[in-house]
């Protein structure tokens, strides 16, 4: 340690490798003051201006804020709260453009100022020293202060570190060619600076308090070094003009010859940098209780008539700090956020200036190069030459391209630090940063979806366990009762018996309904056919039923595709196909309902034939065939030879027997199953399917109750309602609105059917 | 005599080696398929049986015994390309079949049409539902893989498949979209 301070004190300092040297425009806005702006109309505070997380909102549309109140709190160390710039009216909270390349809108507070400047109360500590270390780093956090260098880290994060720390670094270096915001701030504010670094001083207690500046700021290094004379531990090293010498791990290296290794922070070396900007706002937020609400920005570029540094409140849009320094409208065709080299793009002028903004710059056309068209890499090395991170920026570049990942990580793409050196120097024009940015942002994507994958699959692999084990349980509690059935049967009581002699009748029962659904099934065939010799009964009778079934499905399909729907217009081919399947089925649904011919089974299979054409099966058609299914199961567990209700179907079906008619429904639903498979719907098919599914069901639901109140000899009106309630629906499928009516109508349904139970039970 | 010589020591020696193998073969046995897991590890884990498969897992098993590799539509062109570099086969275009949109989504319950019939819970591949019989369900949209599963069984219809929305923490840097500008 001895050794460094000892080169510091003589003017040596370390090299980083490579580095350029772009053209300086500090010149600019040196010369002029850090200018104090009027108030803007509106301010937008974004929610969260650092790297971390946003914290809760405090606020909402309405309110009165004070100056200075905080607007958002911190519900995790690493959230900062925002605060009010100025006193006035949250006018909105909601999504707005920000200062992100992508143009994307996060949430942002709006903040309409009243121009009363009206102060929350604050708590004057000229006395910080007797402040403990945790109500300090406390008093930060509460500051909502994070690094103002570029990357805007929350500060109180970076103090409250365990580690001993050996030099505690102010960067002043500013190495970006047009910024000069720190400077002007160390000329004016040398004082403040100087308690905030004192403040710092206290907190981590370091060996040696190095101040990084280089020497293109010959006015502010005097400030520093005549406010610093008497500190002993203080030490204003001053630096040649190199970029990027700002960058962190590039100033540790050249102030004291280490290097940060790759995945680390500088505090595992004993070391904690922080920006001299952010001194000044800890300055202010411990001793004068003033929240980070401004800061100094710098507005230049030749397009700029009076290009100087402001004092620009948070939140204050892009558009006004280029009017107040008088930039043209005309040319406002690139603005760059941050300096030239590390910079970005604005995609809007009403972005807000935020924690991190240091620099608006506003070029004219010469100072930005026609953008020169990328050409290949010619392997000159230039680029590899320049990296002050020792990257190969070539290769690097190539892997980028490829997509290649492993490649990427390999050759520590994570150590780029952005800062724009080889793009600089490429005579290719390769936009080298921008293939780092892409792939950089794609690794982290796909670390994340990794991530998640993982999760989806141990879920899904619990979810299975957890199945399993289910069944299991299930099996064994069906076998235990089994098992004390079986002995209780065997036991030979007399309540043993009486179960026994149960199960024999039971059998009986079946026995004799099989034989009594033979004899009506002939009867009914024999009553509503001309055939009359009793083999051909059984036959037409089947072939009654498989076009009464293909009749049903048809007109189903039909009730679906014609329902009045802007979107069933664009009728496509496969609809086409079905509407002709509809015709025949109409026919076959005559026939199948009046004499039963010959020409049925031709029909029939013609329209077999007409639907398995498009034979393609899809989602849709699952969803048809789970429908048909439900249906069926439905029917089935109401086959009692009971007074009926007719089948919902759409064609007018008139049953003639209801022990029949629920038989053909349930050959006429597996017939539909096999027929939906078969067939192609259009898209916007699969929707009108589903709502058909929904109704469907309520249907079923309802009708099984209908049965129970007949059952129990309920007064017609019942059946009234019922009927309405069905009409209800079907005038709903029909109805404008379908999907929507057709979800009412089948919950209307269902309430009513639930009702009419509950009020029988 | 030393023809014979010969043919002893080779024999002595081939069954050393030979019972050398035998014991490495049960002392160092890799448990499992190692390919199918490292197939498994490509595919992007959405369970969402689009391959005709009841998971990712028996997918990449399947695969490991000579599927088709073109079958995961959520894994897209992607994930293909990645098993085809894995097992070392020329990459296919996606199965014809599902050429869905591979665009990332999450499945959103619109509470008040829920009526808690429980059918999506049991649906869902990843238990990335909540709810119980006749209360409003809901969807834990951090562990939802978008597999799309849950959508045909709701009897009315209530749930929806969202597009996750690009935020500036998801959002990919296109070179063509806002330039980001460096002048010297
Ligand atoms: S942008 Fe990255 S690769 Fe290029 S010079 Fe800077 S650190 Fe090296
Ligand atoms: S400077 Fe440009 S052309 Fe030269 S090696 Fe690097 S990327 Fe290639
Ligand atoms: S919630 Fe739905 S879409 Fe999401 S994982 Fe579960 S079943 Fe799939």
């Amino acid at each position: 340690m001895e050794s460094v301070i000892e080169r510091i004190e003589q003017g040596k300092f370390w090299k980083f490798h490579g580095g350029i040297h772009p053209p300086q425009q500090k010149f600019l806005s040196t010369d002029k003051p850090i200018r104090q702006l009027p108030l803007p109309e509106l301010l937008r505070i974004p929610v969260q201006q650092h790297i971390g997380e946003p914290g809760d909102i405090l606020v909402t549309v309405g309110d009165k804020v004070l100056k200075g109140q905080a607007l958002t709190v911190a519900n995790h160390p690493m959230v900062v709260p925002v605060h009010a710039p100025t006193s006035g009216t949250i006018t909105a909270i909601e999504a707005s453009v920000i200062a992100h390349p992508s143009g994307l809108s996060e949430l942002c507070i709006f903040l309409k100022p009243d121009g009363e400047e009206k102060w929350r109360d604050r708590e004057i500590c000229p006395d910080y020293q007797q402040l403990s270390k945790n109500d300090l780093i406390d008093k930060i956090a509460q500051a909502g202060i994070s690094g103002m260098g570029g990357a805007g880290f929350p500060s109180h994060i970076k103090l409250n570190t365990a580690a001993q720390i050996n030099y505690l670094i102010i960067n002043a270096a500013e190495c970006e060619p047009y910024i000069t915001a720190d400077d002007l701030l160390i000329r004016e504010q040398c004082a403040a600076i100087l308690d905030g670094i004192k403040i710092l001083d206290n907190i981590l207690a370091p060996a040696f308090i190095l101040i990084g500046i280089e020497e293109n700021k010959p006015e502010a290094i005097q400030a520093l070094k005549n406010a610093t004379k008497t500190i002993d531990k203080i030490k204003v090293c001053v630096l040649p003009v190199i970029y990027p010498t700002g960058g962190e791990k590039q100033l540790i290296q050249v102030l004291t010859g280490k290097e940060v290794p790759s995945g680390t922070l500088p505090s595992a070396l004993g070391i904690v940098m922080h920006n001299i900007g952010t001194c000044f706002a800890i300055a202010d937020a411990v001793i004068n209780d003033i929240p980070l609400i401004k800061r100094v920005v710098t507005v230049t570029g030749k397009s700029v008539a009076k290009p100087q540094n402001v004092w620009a409140l948070i939140g204050t849009p892009v558009e006004f700090l280029l009017q107040q320094c008088g930039c043209q409208q005309g040319n406002k065709k690139h603005i760059i956020m941050g300096g030239p080299m590390m910079g970005f793009s604005l995609p809007s002028f009403t972005v807000p200036v935020v924690k991190t903004t240091n620099c608006i710059l506003a070029p004219d056309e010469a100072e930005i190069p026609d953008n020169d068209q990328e050409v290949e890499c010619i392997r000159c090395g230039q680029c590899a030459d320049v990296c002050p991170s020792q990257l190969l920026p070539q290769e690097l570049q190539w892997s980028a391209k490829a997509h290649d990942h492993q490649a990427l990580n390999d050759l520590n793409l994570f150590d780029c630090i952005e800062c724009g050196a080889c793009a600089y120097v490429c005579p290719s024009h390769i936009p080298l940063v921008h293939y780092y940015r892409v792939a950089k942002a794609e690794i982290r994507q796909q670390t994340l979806l990794d991530i998640k994958a993982e999760k989806a699959k141990q879920r899904f692999e619990a979810r299975k366990i957890r199945l399993e084990r289910e069944k299991l349980a299930r099996e064994e509690k069906h076998r235990k009762a089994a098992e004390a059935r079986k002995a209780r049967m065997n036991s030979g009581t007399a309540e043993a018996n009486n179960e026994k002699s149960a199960v024999a009748a039971a059998l009986a029962r079946v026995k004799a309904k099989k034989a009594q659904e033979k004899d009506t099934n002939n009867d009914v065939t024999a009553s509503d056919t001309s055939v009359g010799s009793p083999q051909e009964i059984e036959k037409t009778d089947k072939k009654s039923q498989v076009a009464a079934a293909i009749a049903r499905a048809k007109a189903k399909k039909l009730a679906a595709q014609t329902a009045p729907n802007t979107e069933s217009n664009k009728s496509t081919q496969s609809s086409n196909v079905i509407a002709e399947a509809v015709n025949n089925a109409d026919n076959s649904s005559k026939a199948a309902e009046g004499e039963i011919t010959d020409s049925t089974s031709v029909i029939n299979t013609n329209v077999i034939k007409d639907i398995e054409k498009p034979s393609e099966l899809s989602k849709k058609d699952k969803i048809a065939v789970a429908i048909a299914k439900a249906k069926a199961k439905k029917r089935a567990t109401e086959a009692k030879p009971l007074k009926n209700e007719p089948p919902e179907d759409l064609l007018s079906e008139k049953p003639s027997n209801d022990e029949p008619d629920s038989q053909i429904v349930t050959n006429s639903t597996n017939k539909t199953e096999q027929q939906v498979k078969e067939q192609a719907l259009s898209p916007d098919d699969i929707k009108k399917a589903k709502i058909a599914a929904a109704i469907a069901k309520a249907k079923a639901k309802k009708r099984q109750t209908t049965e129970s109140i007949i059952n129990n000899e309920i007064p017609d009106d019942n059946e009234q309602r019922n009927e309405s309630a069905e009409k209800e629906i079907q005038t709903a499928t029909q109805g404008e609105s379908l999907d929507k009516n057709a979800r009412i109508a089948a919950a209307v349904a269902k309430a009513k059917a639930k009702k009419q139970q509950e009020s029988k039970n | 005599m030393s023809l014979l010589l010969a043919i002893v020591i080779i024999g002595v020696l081939a069954s050393c080696f030979g019972a050398l193998i035998g014991f490495a073969s049960v002392k160092f046995k890799v448990e499992g398929d190692p390919l199918a897991e490292q197939i498994d590890a490509l595919l992007p884990q959405t369970q969402c049986g689009q391959c005709g498969y009841p998971g990712c897992k028996p997918y990449a098993d399947a695969v490991a015994n000579g599927e088709a590799i073109n079958k995961c539509a959520p894994g897209g062109d992607d994930t293909i390309k990645k098993i085809a570099d894995l097992m070392g086969v020329e990459a296919q275009a996606l199965d014809e079949s599902h050429q869905t949109d591979n665009t990332p989504k999450v499945a959103f319950i619109i509470e008040e049409d829920c009526i808690g019939c429980t059918k999506c819970i049991q649906a869902c591949p990843v238990d990335a539902i909540i709810g119980t019989t006749k209360q409003m369900h809901t969807i834990i949209s951090d562990e939802c893989t978008g597999c799309d599963l849950c959508v045909a069984p709701c009897p009315v219809d209530c749930i929806i498949m969202m597009p996750i929305a690009k935020n500036t923490r998801n959002w990919q840097w296109d070179l063509n979209s806002i330039p980001v500008e460096q002048i010297s």
